[in-house]
């Protein structure tokens, strides 16, 4: 349920802008380390509090992720290889740069919340609770935005159709900005409160990307809904596989995998998503 | 014109002979290892300290010429990448012309680092893999494979004995303690090739040590989070977790099992575990973490002590096993001194015969130039975490051991 709520936030960003701009972000996870790497310098570091190192963090890595767009994505967003090539040049060069100046360290965050919860038998540290909780509310934000503000009209009118929208006059690209914002931000969340639960390393990107496409695919590329519940069942089917299968605890990646080349064969769609015959 | 060219060519020959002779005052040591990260970190202190404490008496004594040891730092990033482990050794022998190779840290790395220095008939003193097959290698082909030995660790098979060993231990303290017979033990290993042993070996003989083996959890070595599997080894009802973790899952696995109140201990092989920075890592919940270790303030040899010292004032904090390099140096030094060449094939019967007493064991080799394990030889240390401390506990005939601890029930 908490990596669940961890991977929602992921793939609810992912899924945002994807279907908002068409753009495929290999780089969104390694926003999520660099928000990670801020959090611990700030809080570890320079010894600001956990609200205000969590706040800068989040809020630096999101207007980064604005300069990145406009100087990387935007100039090739009309080609789709180009923006999934220029992103994944992204996100190494994110990794090597944490690589050069943290070194290979694998790094820890004292929690914000001490203590556990006794659970169906089932211990359950607060930490891991604030999780659920931040990616709750981080999520509801994402809806009222998007339902209850002209910006999320905006956003839902340029992902239903483009060419409308800008016929219509909306400034199709500040949409695609903000989107990109919004999008970046429920990434850094996700690495600012896992940051106290996992380790903060240059490579700790990889293995949630591998997840997270796993789940847009199943829940449906570009649907919000879809992103959701698919991070909840990719959340359970990995703690299935380690109860189930021990000795291959190692295999829940390859599992989720295997879910979405499955979800690509009998129903590429996913579970929400829009069959790619009748897109746009 | 001509002149000016014939006096170009006489520079450029001076130059040329000058720059040989400097390099015939050398003996060119290549450290590899994966540079960005600790292990790497340590191979490189380890070799400075011993090319420092050569250099400053005057260097190696090579058949009555004196000559200076050369470092050539090597960045394997071999944790990333095994092509990038054999394009580093490929160069430091073909392009820096190393007369000797140390360092090496993950086996499936070392295995093809080893096919290189091999081809080029190097010796290759490895400073970080356990993999049985470096040595069966030597067994299988000796003429091919006689160039490379193992300084640390011992091989996998004889790790598992040294994990029995202690495991042995805290199984009479666990029985003494809680009144139980048989001791619950979770395996928690990390999928790599290291472990396949490793595993094995344990499954097939807890039960001989009147230990129940509640079940074997497998986790990627770069698993961040081990809830599931932490949750399923709580409910198995485990005193025992035996650890076999050389990744980030090490630091996840000490946190999560502290945050989570576990009353189970965590014994095994904890490469994470064995650093100074784990504790801060884990947050400060790794209590009673406990892993196989290679250096502590204690007198495994009458070298440890010192050396444990002086590492930790020169670079703030204590080595790691893959600091071996120091004693990997200076048993090549021994041998160079002995045979009075730096020749490799000179070299090999030298080193075979060789005992040397190093900062934290007391080396010698086998047929397939593994190292002869013995508790209080090579067999290494355990160590536990205790109030933000390491702390030794065995062997515990061993000057400086104190008690090892459990969570209180």
């Amino acid at each position: 349920m908490v990596n669940g709520g961890v991977y929602a936030l992921l793939a609810i960003g992912f899924s945002l802008i994807f279907g908002v701009a068409r753009i495929v972000n290999i780089a969104h996870t390694a926003f999520y380390m660099l928000a990670a790497y801020c959090f611990y310098t700030l809080l570890v570091k320079t010894g600001l509090g956990f609200f205000l190192s969590g706040l800068i963090a989040v809020g630096g890595v999101t207007a980064f992720s604005v300069i990145c767009y406009r100087l990387v994505i935007e100039p090739v967003r009309e080609h789709e290889a180009a923006v999934l090539i220029a992103t994944i040049a992204l996100a190494l060069i994110f990794q090597e740069l944490m690589l050069f100046t943290f070194g290979g360290h694998f790094l820890g965050i004292p929690s914000t919340l001490e203590g556990a919860v006794r659970f169906l038998g089932v211990s359950i540290p607060y930490q891991r609770l604030l999780i659920l909780v931040v990616a709750a509310v981080m999520l509801a934000a994402v809806w009222f935005v998007l339902y209850r503000t002209r910006l999320g009209l905006a956003i839902r009118a340029t992902a239903n159709d483009l060419e409308v929208a800008n016929l219509m006059g909306m400034n199709v690209h500040r949409v695609a900005m903000a989107t990109v914002a919004i999008s970046v931000s429920l990434a850094a969340v996700a690495g600012v409160v896992v940051a106290p639960v996992y380790v903060v390393d240059p490579f700790m990107w990889l293995a949630p990307l591998v997840t997270m496409l796993a789940i847009v695919v199943l829940g449906g590329l570009g649907s919000l809904k879809g992103s959701l519940i698919g991070a909840l069942i990719i959340g359970y089917v990995e703690a299935i596989t380690v109860f189930a299968v021990p000795a291959g605890a190692y295999l829940k990646g390859a599992v989720a995998l295997l879910i979405m080349v499955i979800v690509l064969l009998v129903r590429p769609e996913g579970l929400f998503g829009v069959a790619f015959e009748e897109e746009r | 014109m001509l002149r000016s060219f014939t006096a170009g060519l006489a520079a450029f020959a001076f130059a040329a002979v000058a720059t040989s002779g400097a390099q015939a005052q050398t003996v060119k040591i290549a450290i590899l290892g994966p540079m960005a990260f600790v292990q790497g970190e340590n191979h490189w202190a380890g070799a400075e300290m011993a090319r420092d404490e050569i250099n400053k008496a005057g260097g190696i004594n090579v058949g009555g010429k004196r000559m200076q040891v050369e470092l050539i730092r090597a960045d394997t990033n071999e944790i990333q990448s095994v092509p990038d482990a054999t394009n580093a050794i490929e160069r430091v022998i073909t392009r820096d012309k190393a007369d000797f190779l140390i360092g090496g840290f993950r086996s499936e790395a070392v295995l093809a680092m080893q096919e290189v220095a091999m081809d080029y008939k190097k010796i290759f003193l490895g400073a970080g893999a356990a993999h049985s097959k470096l040595g069966a290698n030597v067994e299988a082909n000796y003429d091919r494979y006689k160039y490379w030995f193992r300084v640390t660790p011992v091989k996998d098979v004889d790790l598992v004995r040294t994990l029995f060993a202690v495991l042995g231990t805290i199984g009479h303290q666990i029985r003494t303690e809680l009144k139980t017979d048989t001791p619950k033990v979770a395996i928690l290993a990390e999928k790599a090739v290291w472990t396949e042993a490793l595993v094995g070996a344990a499954q097939k003989n807890l039960p001989a040590l009147k230990m129940e083996v509640v079940g074997t959890w497998q986790p990627s070595a770069t698993a961040t989070d081990v809830t599931a599997e932490l949750s399923a080894i709580d409910r198995a009802g485990a005193h025992i977790v035996f650890t076999m973790l050389s990744g980030p899952v090490g630091i996840s696995v000490g946190r999560q099992m502290g945050e989570r109140n576990m009353k189970a201990v965590a014994w095994g092989i904890n490469v994470e575990g064995q650093k100074d920075e784990f504790w801060q890592a884990a947050a400060g919940k790794a209590q009673f973490v406990s892993t196989l270790d290679t250096y502590a303030e204690v007198e495994m040899t009458p070298k440890t002590i010192p050396f444990v010292r002086a590492f930790k004032d020169r670079f703030k904090k204590a080595p790691t096993y893959n600091a071996a390099t120091y004693d990997a140096i200076m048993i090549l030094k021994a041998a160079i001194e002995q045979a009075g060449t730096t020749n490799a094939d000179k070299l090999v019967p030298v080193l075979e015969k060789i005992e040397h007493v190093g900062s934290g064991s007391v080396l010698t080799w086998d047929k397939r130039h593994d190292l002869v394990w013995a508790v209080g030889k090579t067999a290494g240390i355990a160590v536990q975490w205790q109030d933000g401390k390491k702390v030794p506990f065995w062997p515990p005939d061993v000057k400086g051991m104190q008690p090892f601890k459990m969570p209180a029930r």
